[in-house]
């Protein structure tokens, strides 16, 4: 997360929910040129979940995440020329361009993986945690998961494995309600999530997504506890995706969600309502915002001309790295 | 010549991972078993009470999330060894081994390694049927980034062990059960041995006769009889069957003009239709028969001995079949014959005349 000395800490939260919604705005507006030829899984309305639980951690500890990881790459401080980079293809990615939208990370700002197979990433959270323990560190690994991870078996036998061994994991859940277009409803029996925890001797909580504050208190707590060798937590963020499954659109048309749903999470967009909340505490006037904003769109715009005009990987390149040449 | 030793196969391996354990901490273990009274095999017995749990971890029965530790932990600087006893239970953790450790190095171009070992035991015999007696090597084969390995020796299963463990890319250790009993010289210091490229086993002319895993032994038996019909073969142990090095085999074949490939699992698909293809698109101007293949037939192993007695391929299927593509004329009966009273002599359902059972 980008802070500016001698400001109101909320107001980096604020800076940083706003970036990421303000730069994944500018994919969604760019994306019909068709010249980010790969899917994107946009985060719009999931800033509180992904700025509350990143700005919870410092630079040394780990992130592991999903398909959905702009956000939890961009919170965690990870590069945006060259996240942007890696979107359009380039050799100057993240990936140099292998990886696309879906595999972002920034080993200096301690984002390790993000995989898009549902489950995929959260044991290898696991195993980052098992390496601080055995390593004798006092970092923590967050593994940033949806909803429907809690689905998969993995992760049963990942949060079995931390809880066993008392690691310095935490398991993130971003509960959006859908699997692409399956509601949680036809997917879960109705209990919270983070009973799951219970089940494997876990802590837990479960958090409103949309408040940037409560998702910060309660992983700031659940990281605490894991940096004392009190082990894994299991948090879970209630929060919604405003934009399609993969892809720029909004696809309310479709009806796989009712107009009352959608309206109901509206009111409790995370952006509007910590604006509203800082200007009540005078952190934040319109003035002040204007200035974030025109800064933030500098930056993008910086980011994409870095992009569009780096160069492309050589074609020549492509059977490099197959294997790792042994130090 | 480095000091040598006779050891079985499993002591072997037993001795590579103590001495890695005991050269480089960043080396830990984890494995079914691995702290129980059996030890793996005896592949793993005592290791716990010398390295302490922390590095001998007797985990929880989750293969998936084990698997996916085990990536998580190499990317951060750590050299795991997961065990599997029988190859089936990897299948539980495909998508961990086939979009996680066979891709990071590459995905990242370059910047994450996975440098895990993942042994998985194909067994064989003592009724264990269908779903304990697979080989399933080819579906590890096919994956790029997958490193996949085959010892038959005692001191290819320490070398290539330590090998395998010094390697920054994930490696596929696939040892068969019955290959643990193998009996052979040994080096005493921790020497790895190449992960690149077959053995050469015996010298000849007239066949190149290229097996994986237990088959070698079996052909090996083949190769010696089949040189009293006049047929000496150019004979290979493939050893690692991914990254695929072909050069020495097609070498030999333009020589021989004849190839007789014996896979350890399924023909169909197998090890053998590979280098079968390759032999074709790089050799096919000096064939002078149609190579041939051995292997298991279309079905999956019956427990019961009087149908798996059926099921796997012998010395006695591989000598008849390099006599009748290079001396189409020999006593091919009497050659089969010969074996099969050799083979008969030991109970075919066990690894080893010591062996008591259960596994």
């Amino acid at each position: 997360m980008i802070t500016m000395t001698n400001e109101h800490p909320q107001l980096g939260l604020f800076r940083s929910m706003l970036r990421i919604r303000m730069i994944e705005e500018a994919i969604a507006d760019r994306y019909a040129e068709q010249e980010m030829r790969c899917p994107v899984h946009l985060s719009i309305g999931q800033e509180a979940a992904v700025v509350g639980a990143c700005s919870a951690l410092r630079k040394t500890d780990k992130v592991v995440t999903t398909h959905r990881c702009h956000g939890h790459y961009l919170a965690k401080g990870g590069d945006l020329r060259r996240m942007m980079a890696e979107i359009y293809g380039r050799d100057a990615g993240c990936c140099g361009g292998r990886g696309g939208s879906m595999h972002l990370f920034d080993d200096d700002a301690g984002v390790v993986v993000s995989q898009p197979i549902v489950g995929s990433s959260i044991p290898v959270g696991v195993g980052i945690a098992l390496a601080f323990q055995q390593a004798q560190k006092d970092d923590v690994a967050m593994i940033c998961l949806g909803d429907a991870a809690t689905e998969e078996g993995v992760f049963h036998e990942s949060l079995n494995f931390a809880a066993l061994k008392k690691l310095p994991a935490l398991f993130f859940v971003e509960n959006n309600y859908f699997s692409v277009y399956t509601h949680l409803s036809n997917r879960q029996p109705v209990r919270p999530i983070s009973n799951m925890a219970l089940g494997h001797g876990m802590a837990s909580a479960q958090v409103d997504g949309n408040d940037v504050l409560a998702v910060q208190e309660a992983v700031a707590a659940a990281v605490t506890r894991a940096r004392a060798g009190e082990g894994p937590s299991l948090i879970v963020a209630d929060t919604y995706r405003f934009r399609e499954h993969c892809g720029p659109l909004f696809d309310d048309d479709l009806g796989y969600r009712s107009p009352e749903e959608v309206d109901h999470w509206k009111l409790r967009e995370p952006l509007e309502r910590f604006r509203q909340d800082l200007q009540s505490r005078n952190i934040i006037d319109a003035a002040l915002e204007a200035k974030l904003k025109a800064t933030i769109q500098g930056e993008i715009q910086d980011a994409f001309d870095f992009a569009i005009n780096a160069p492309a990987p050589s074609p020549a390149s492509l059977g490099e790295y197959v294997y790792a040449q042994n130090a | 010549m480095p000091k040598t030793r006779k050891l079985q196969a499993a002591q072997a391996l037993r001795e590579a991972f103590e001495q890695a354990m005991a050269a480089d901490p960043r080396v830990f273990m984890v494995g079914l078993g691995a702290s129980d009274p059996k030890g793996i095999f005896g592949t793993t017995s005592g290791l716990q009470e010398k390295f302490g749990a922390a590095r001998v971890i007797d985990p929880p029965c989750s293969e998936s999330a084990l698997t996916g530790i085990a990536i998580g932990a190499a990317l951060m600087g750590q050299r795991p060894i997961l065990s599997h006893q029988r190859v089936e239970f990897s299948l539980l953790a495909l998508e961990q081994i086939i979009d996680n450790a066979a891709k990071m190095h590459y995905v990242s171009r370059g910047q994450h390694r996975v440098p895990v070992v993942i042994r998985m035991i194909i067994g064989r015999g003592w009724g264990q049927g269908a779903q304990h007696a697979q080989s399933l090597e080819v579906l590890y084969s096919h994956i790029p980034g997958l490193k996949v390995v085959m010892p038959v020796t005692p001191a290819d299963h320490k070398g290539m062990m330590l090998a395998a463990i010094a390697d920054d890319s994930p490696v596929i250790f696939l040892e068969h059960r019955w290959c643990h009993y193998t009996e052979g010289e040994v080096p005493v210091d921790p020497v790895p041995a190449s992960l690149d490229g077959p053995e050469k086993l015996a010298d000849g002319e007239d066949i190149t006769v290229v097996a994986t895993s237990f088959m070698v032994l079996e052909a090996m038996q083949a190769v010696s009889a089949a040189a009293k019909y006049g047929v000496k073969a150019d004979f290979f142990d493939l050893r690692v069957l991914r990254p695929l090095n072909l050069a020495a085999i097609l070498a030999s074949v333009k020589r021989t003009g004849r190839l007789l490939f014996i896979d350890t699992g399924w023909t169909t698909y197998g090890i053998g239709a590979e280098v079968v293809a390759q032999a074709t698109e790089q050799a096919f101007d000096s064939l002078r028969a149609a190579p041939r293949r051995l292997g298991l037939p279309e079905m999956p192993v019956p427990a019961s001995p009087v149908l798996a007695k059926s099921y796997y391929v012998t010395a006695a299927d591989i000598v008849d079949t390099m006599l009748q593509m290079a001396n189409p004329t020999a006593d091919r009966q009497t050659a089969r014959a010969e074996l099969e009273a050799i083979r008969d002599r030991l109970p075919f359902d066990v690894p080893h005349p010591a062996f008591k059972g259960p596994f």
